[in-house]
């Protein structure tokens, strides 16, 4: 159990979630391959969630990618049981939640998870200082360093001379930017959000989307991201697991899901994804490499198609030379490779 | 066929028997537990008589800047407060300052009774549907029972005076803070609350940090229909031997005094509009969080 803490933040295993008056009838019914629409027919209960087993590693920013009723916001709130389970486990940090007790719990959503939410939920009667220090307060933590902590995560989300303000004087960018400070002053490992960039406008949420992968870099935290934008799951995810139905029909990283989609329906997604801003270098190069370097670029591993079909173009030689982080050769990449990766579908 | 067209009652003598009954067994109670129950209230009736004489042997000067400054920082807002010192005038002027320090005193000590009564059980109601569906259908008997009716039996228990006046008032004047206190918590955005859990608030912490400070609006509301319900009470009160501006209404009524009674009442209207403005004004100045919203 304690090797497997340090590797995985966060491990669903066999989770599933029915929703009606006798749940317990229906978990033996789920090993005949029910379906959610037969379950509903027949037996007036909703299958949520489906045997999910995703292990999340620590410090990775997990996407869990869903149209609407796929179960994904179900899923996120198992992770501090704000919905309780018909079955399985939820291990985080190690320490099967499910079977908390209600002090236990209280204890575990103060110090362990923070939470974002699709329409903010912040408590509108407070200013936006004293919705930061929230969960400080509720760990009683001493008032000047709530203040301290609060002021500096403000600060850091670009909130600066807006902590006497209330809630309903903000914008909802700014509302969100609050319900981001009040997660990350809360310093819990694993930070969940759920849709949290959903209700912004498209600009502000790449904005948004900007600040929270800038400050990933040096928190490092467990994130779990909710998301019904494949975009957006591609640009933030580490790995992505994409739910159907409550179950997880695919789950691996961008790459995987890009080039490797697991069925037509994911693929249907994958269609109007912009592959040069997905695709890196080393998964569509040559890995035979070059004779010689005589012609070639150099360009690091991890760069985006895109933009080094720009290096390549501006370079006016002929293939790239992928290097690693010590300027090891990895393999090439021609330009006809390259065109071929970001269009072929 | 004479069932059809006559109703097939209860027979006489077996009612007779009925009534008799329940009357004698109360009079029993009365008898064995009376005393000790006029005991029990005896608190309550110190209570009353102490708050009584603090208003009445205060100078009305003075009565007058309290209320005027209490209304100042309600609302903040000098047209309450000159129209405060303006109403008390009058009623000193024509002569009814005793008996509107009596009133007020009874109501101030009625309203304070029925939160303290009326907060914690609307707090449990919204807690828990079960109670709310207990309580909800005993509060419907208390504000469509008349009230001469259950001022029979407490009349019959505790005799006349001013503690009998308070819980036939306080019946009558704690339903809407109990209600309002009910809704006003159950009206709290699921959200919020949601959110108040992931940070793992206790119940104690959401209700005191959330929930209470967002139902605020409407137990004001609340507060303020409580103290109405309990002066619209003055003058049954004062059948009971409460006295204060109740007294000479009623006696107006008996003997056809137009003026005194017009008087009298006006004088309840005036403490009335006092009361309701600068609760009123409170209410709304503690919610200074939904004054502006983003354009």
């Amino acid at each position: 159990m304690a090797s497997s803490a340090n590797h995985y933040a966060i491990e669903f295993k066999g989770l599933s979630k029915i929703f009606g008056p006798h749940p317990d009838r229906i978990i033996p019914l789920l090993r005949n391959n029910l379906s959610k629409s037969e379950i509903l027919a027949k037996h007036g209960h909703i299958l949520g969630l489906n045997n999910i087993n995703i292990m999340v590693p620590t410090g990775c920013m997990q996407v869990i990618m869903g149209l609407s009723g796929s179960g994904k916001s179900t899923l996120i709130r198992h992770i501090n049981r704000l919905v309780d389970p018909s079955v399985g486990e939820v291990l985080v940090c190690g320490e099967d939640v499910v079977k908390m007790s209600r002090g236990e719990l209280c204890e575990f959503r103060r110090h362990k998870t923070a939470m974002v939410f699709q329409k903010f939920a912040l408590l509108p009667h407070r200013t936006v200082l004293d919705n930061t220090v929230y969960g400080l307060e509720l760990q009683r933590v001493p008032k000047r360093r709530q203040v301290e902590s609060a002021m500096y995560w403000l600060e850091r989300v670009g909130l600066r001379g807006f902590e006497d303000r209330y809630p309903n004087q903000l914008s909802g960018g700014m509302q969100q930017r609050v319900g981001l400070a009040r997660a990350l002053t809360n310093d819990a490992p694993i930070l969940l959000m759920d849709e949290a960039f959903s209700a912004l406008d498209p600009l502000i949420r790449v904005d948004m989307q900007t600040i929270l992968l800038e400050l990933q870099k040096e928190i490092k935290k467990t994130v779990v991201f909710i998301t019904h934008d494949l975009d957006e799951a591609l640009r933030l995810g580490d790995r992505i697991a994409i739910l159907r139905d409550g179950e997880v029909i695919q789950q691996g990283s961008c790459q995987d899901i890009v080039l490797r989609p697991a069925d037509e329906y994911i693929m249907s997604f994958v269609r109007h994804v912009n592959r040069g801003r997905v695709i890196r270098v080393e998964t569509v190069m040559d890995r035979t490499g070059p004779e010689s370097a005589q012609n070639g670029v150099e360009i690091r591993a991890g760069t985006l198609l895109e933009q080094a079909a720009s290096v390549l173009l501006s370079s006016q030689k002929e293939y790239l030379i992928v290097t690693n982080d010590q300027g090891g050769r990895l393999g090439s990449l021609s330009l006809r490779r390259l065109m071929g990766a970001m269009v072929s579908a | 066929m004479d069932w059809f067209w006559k109703f097939p009652h209860m027979d006489d003598e077996k009612l007779r028997t009925l009534r008799m009954g329940i009357d004698d067994a109360f009079r029993g109670f009365t008898r064995a537990y009376g005393d000790r129950l006029e005991e029990a209230f005896e608190p309550l009736r110190y209570l009353l008589i102490q708050s009584e004489r603090l208003l009445l042997s205060t100078p009305w000067l003075i009565v007058i800047l309290v209320i005027a400054a209490l209304a100042w920082w309600a609302s903040r807002r000098w047209s309450i407060v000159i129209s405060s010192i303006v109403i008390l005038l009058m009623i000193g002027y024509f002569d009814m300052w005793e008996d509107t320090m009596r009133t007020v005193s009874m109501i101030v000590v009625c309203t304070i009774i029925s939160l303290a009564l009326g907060i914690p059980i609307g707090i449990l109601m919204a807690r828990s549907d079960r109670v709310q569906s207990i309580i909800n259908p005993v509060l419907d008997v208390m504000q469509t029972l008349p009230s001469f009716v259950y001022l029979i039996p407490v009349v019959m228990l505790l005799g006349i005076g001013r503690v009998p006046g308070l819980i036939a008032v306080v019946i009558y004047a704690v339903p809407p803070i109990i209600r309002l206190t009910n809704l006003g918590i159950r009206l709290v955005d699921r959200e919020v609350l949601e959110a108040a859990d992931a940070f793992g608030s206790s119940s104690w912490q959401k209700l005191r940090k959330v929930q209470l400070p967002l139902a605020l609006p409407t137990i004001m509301a609340g507060i303020n229909q409580t103290i109405m319900m309990a002066l619209a009470m003055v003058v049954i009160a004062s059948m009971i031997g409460v006295q204060g501006l109740g007294q000479p209404v009623l006696r107006a009524i008996n003997n056809q005094y137009f003026t005194v009674g017009m008087f009298n009442g006006l004088a309840i209207v005036g403490i009335a509009i006092i009361f309701d403005r600068i609760s009123q004004a409170f209410g709304k100045r503690i919610q200074k969080h939904q004054e502006y919203a983003h354009g």
